[in-house]
């Protein structure tokens, strides 16, 4: 049962051959695409640690196969740096240590990333902590992942004003 | 090897590197996705390994059928104990105190619940993965014996790694006989999973006899030799890669099974494999924190002075293995108690054999020690914090030894203004938020000891004036490639971003475990006795050349800072490193470092790090359920060398402390010993919603015995004291103590009744 299914990745069309319906995203993106930033914690949509968006909102990647995603535009922490020129997100969490080991960082970053567009840029600090609630960070690097979705979200706020 | 290098003794000044709060080196890596973590690599013509885990915790498996998943597309070949071969090594035998015993298809017994008992190799994972379900067992099963009433009970040889179990000081019935008042509490704590958020994995690649490795692990130095043990070749045949951990907290310091069993694979189907544990798997074979039930007794004068201080843990291991947690070890050197006496005894269960996980033995003990105090201080009608100042250690009363530095009494003040102690009700039940919440402020002691690791290092100065320092550290997330990088450059006398740093790598001179809080002062003080080794010997090149402006300073100071190097009354009198090497015409001075603690030192002083956590928690009057709105900590470690880096890990060890008190319990059921809950869904652990409020405060202190560089660890000790604060915080809410950790909703309910019958 070979199928074909076509994947606009980080804005890279990416034609994937599959064998079976089984593979996840996760799966897809890690073992035969090669983009190996996106991480596997549970397996199972409890930790987080997979999110990437899907047409702009954020999913569990291993929670969805990918034959159910034929023509979708996906984003992974590896396409959100413009270069050498990092996203608000991902400034923010080097400069907030809003991370450890770095092994949930990029489920934490695409995360905050949709909960920013979800929000508005209007989320308060509580909406952030409960938004940010499914991506579990082992290290307890949570003071400086609350510190940076909220310094991000106003910098973006502050770069849309000027 | 050149000559070790002696390190000006007692409270050197660092260049201008260490102290700064820089942002991670591997920043970068971590936000882009670049960072490169084991299962990440894919060599050409990998294969995929899954294992089969044992759904029976004690027996043996008597059949397996395989021709099923042999069957499966993709799927390549199934691993048994029937055609594995033999490792060199017996894997149930312990070489060093470091090893433990490993599961990796050499038998047919099944000693816990998840144990392998076949690997299914595939050309995908999927297949691998659907293999692995396909295998059929059989087993003659006998009962699990899992909790301290069913296991078996035992005299432990040694608790932690080669401690005693046992320990007395002092007379402990003669204090008792002098004594006014006692507390005496049990306390059970229950097994905990380490569960980083990366699962164990490996990706092996076999090219003849030679081995290359992908693996996560905390001593490389250690893991290289015994990989090549294993698998009978000699050690510099094995290459391991691990630069970069997506957590570790213990689990990844040892060896364990099914990373075997994945080069064993890749050496069996002559091609690379890859196996990384599904998250249930992290139920079994990698380790846990021991189960515990303690008992803590303090004897009081009647000026409340503690007079005597009895601690009795009986401790989880294994049926095959002898690793327990060090609980009643946690309260030797706390508080100033004549009397000492603390003994362990051991119970086995059918779980995986346990092991060091964060804060190992002080975190399980200090969580009751903290009660038993507060308990104390209640039965004194004293503040808690009053209490213990007036109980405070002036020396380690476990041996009489001094404290090579002890700012407790800063971190209590800094930790108790910053939250504002001040004016607590002393009795429970008093405070009610604007919410109606009932609320409550408890406190604790952080402790955790300093060791120090004979770890190696090496440095490198080139005529064009860069360098490379280099260790196999480990960064498991606690910032040893920034922190580590810092020491590095200041033992150099440059800038950070002008010198090359690797660590992570076995071909590295081996920079020791990191582990202990240790990897800082250890690896670090390797690494700046290292740049200063190569600073010592561009001083005599200098010194003896008459073109030099330093011609004949000799005998003087001489000081290397940006990459010059100066006389210290003259800083005017110097030149720049490659103006030396030019004219001498050297292309690059190699310099060796290890770290140095005074041997001298170690015999007198009781060495610690030590801080304050003050907790508040509010209590739903009707639910009873607990959150948890502040934590503060104020925390005292010797030189701070990144206090960004520092904070975070002790507000990540405070969080620990918050899952240990109230989330945290891995449940294996009693009639077939199976993890209950071996999940995220099941095994809890904080998220953000959780942790509202959480603060570390840095308390200067000046440690000039610790090592050459006065560097403490800061990785466990906000664990420590934490679980004790959050437990006495409730109490002052509500007036009921639980007796067992995570404290439940239930257990407050219940305590809540019996308060008002």
């Amino acid at each position: 049962m070979a199928l074909r299914i076509s994947l606009n990745i980080n804005g890279t069309e990416h034609g994937v051959d599959l064998e079976d319906p089984r593979p996840t995203l996760l799966d897809v993106l890690r073992e035969r695409i090669g983009l190996t930033g996106t991480k596997k914690g549970c397996d199972r949509g409890q930790c987080g640690a997979c999110t990437v968006l899907v047409d702009g909102r954020r999913v569990n990647s291993c929670l969805t196969l990918a034959v159910s995603l034929d023509g979708t535009e996906i984003t992974t922490v590896e396409g959100l740096a413009d270069g050498d020129t990092l996203h608000p997100v991902q400034a923010a969490f080097i400069e907030n240590d809003g991370f450890q080991c770095g092994y949930c960082t990029p489920g934490q970053i695409m995360s905050a990333v949709g909960l920013l567009s979800e929000t508005g840029g209007k989320a308060s600090a509580e909406a952030i902590r409960e938004g940010m609630s499914g991506n579990l960070c082992r290290c307890g690097a949570y003071a400086g992942i609350q510190d940076a979705v909220l310094e991000a979200q106003a910098n973006i706020a502050k770069a849309g004003k000027s | 090897m050149a000559d070790i290098p002696m390190v000006a003794a007692h409270h050197v000044r660092l260049g201008s590197n260490s102290g700064q709060s820089m942002t991670r080196k591997d920043g970068l890596a971590k936000v882009t996705g670049k960072a490169n973590y084991a299962a990440d690599n894919r060599p050409e013509g990998l294969l995929h390994a899954v294992f089969a885990g044992a759904s029976i915790a004690r027996g043996r498996v008597t059949s397996l059928d395989t021709k099923a998943a042999l069957a499966h597309p993709g799927v390549v070949h199934v691993m048994t104990p029937d055609n594995t071969s033999a490792l060199s090594q017996d894997p149930d035998e312990k070489t060093t105190p470091f090893t433990a015993r490993i599961d990796v298809l050499q038998h047919d017994d099944v000693r816990y619940a998840g144990q392998p008992i076949a690997v299914v190799v595939a050309e995908t994972l999927e297949a691998a993965i659907e293999g692995a379900r396909l295998i059929k067992a059989e087993y003659d099963e006998q009962p699990a014996r899992i909790g301290f009433d069913d296991g078996e009970a035992f005299t432990p040889e040694a608790v932690g790694i080669s401690t005693p179990p046992k320990f007395a000081t002092g007379d402990l019935e003669d204090q008792r006989k002098q004594a006014a008042s006692s507390v005496s509490v049990v306390v059970e704590t229950p097994l905990q999973y380490h569960n980083a958020m990366e699962p164990h994995a490996v990706v092996a690649a076999w090219d003849g006899d030679k081995l290359t490795v992908d693996m996560p692990n905390q001593a490389i130095g250690l893991a290289k030799p015994s990989i090549a043990n294993y698998f009978g070749i000699p050690a510099e045949n094995v290459t391991l890669r691990s630069p970069y951990l997506g957590g570790g907290f213990g689990s990844k310091a040892v060896l364990f099974g099914p990373q075997m069993l994945g080069i064993l694979a890749a050496r069996e189907l002559k091609r690379p494999v890859k196996l990384a544990l599904k998250r249930d798997q992290m139920f079994g074979p990698v380790q846990h924190r021991s189960a515990t039930r303690q008992t803590v007794r303090y004897d009081m004068d009647a000026d409340n002075r503690l007079l005597a201080f009895e601690h009795r843990a009986n401790v989880s291991t294994s049926s095959f293995d002898n690793w327990l947690d060090g609980a009643a070890n946690a309260g030797l050197s706390l508080y100033a108690t004549p009397a000492i006496s603390v003994a362990h005894t051991g119970t086995r269960f059918d779980t995986g054999t346990p092991g060091a996980m964060r804060a190992p033995g002080i975190a399980t003990g200090s969580a009751v020690i903290e009660c038993a105090m507060d308990m104390a201080a209640e039965k004194a009608g004293m503040d808690p914090l009053e209490f213990r100042l007036l109980n405070y250690a002036e020396k380690d009363h476990s041996n009489g030894k001094p404290y090579s530095a002890k700012a407790l009494r800063e971190c209590y003040e800094t930790a108790a203004n910053a939250f504002g102690w001040k004016d607590r009700p002393l009795k429970p039940g008093q405070m009610r938020d604007e919410n109606g919440m009932l609320t409550g402020w408890g406190m604790g002691t952080s402790i955790f000891h300093a060791p120090f690791f004979p770890a190696k290092a090496r440095a490198v100065l080139r005529k064009d004036g860069s360098a490379r320092a280099e260790t196999s550290g480990a960064d498991m997330g606690q910032g040893a490639w920034t922190a580590l990088w810092q020491m590095a450059a200041d033992g150099l006398g440059m800038a950070a971003d002008d010198i090359d740093f690797d660590i992570g790598h076995s071909d590295l001179p081996d920079g020791s475990v990191a582990g202990g809080s240790a990897h800082t002062a250890s690896a670090g003080g390797a690494l700046f006795a290292a740049g200063n080794d190569v600073i010592r010997q561009l001083a005599e090149i200098a010194t003896k050349d008459s073109d030099s402006p330093l011609f004949g300073a000799g005998n003087e100071r001489l000081i290397g800072e940006n990459g010059r190097l100066f006389k210290a009354s003259d800083p005017n009198v110097g030149e720049s490193y490659t103006a030396i090497l030019e004219r001498a015409g050297i292309d690059e001075i190699e310099g060796q470092g290890r770290g140095n603690r005074d041997k001298a030192s170690t015999e007198t002083y009781a060495m610690f790090s030590h801080g304050a956590v003050f907790a508040e928690v509010k209590v739903d009057p009707d639910l009873y359920q607990v959150r948890v709105s502040r934590l503060v900590g104020a925390f005292a470690a010797g030189r701070i060398i990144n206090p960004r880096l520092a904070k975070s890990q002790l507000t990540g060890g405070m969080i620990w402390g918050m899952s240990f008190a109230l989330h945290e319990e891995g449940v294996h059921d009693k009639r077939t010993g199976r993890p209950l809950n071996n999940d995220f869904a099941g095994y809890h652990i904080p998220v953000l919603a959780d942790v509202p409020h959480v603060e570390a405060l840095l308390v200067d202190e000046d440690d000039p015995h610790v090592n050459d560089l006065g560097v403490k660890g800061v990785g466990e000790l906000g664990i420590t004291g934490t679980v004790g604060a959050i437990a006495n915080a409730i109490w002052h809410a509500t007036g009921v103590r639980t007796g067992r950790y995570p404290i439940k909703i239930e257990d407050l309910l219940k305590g809540a009744e019996a308060l008002k019958a």
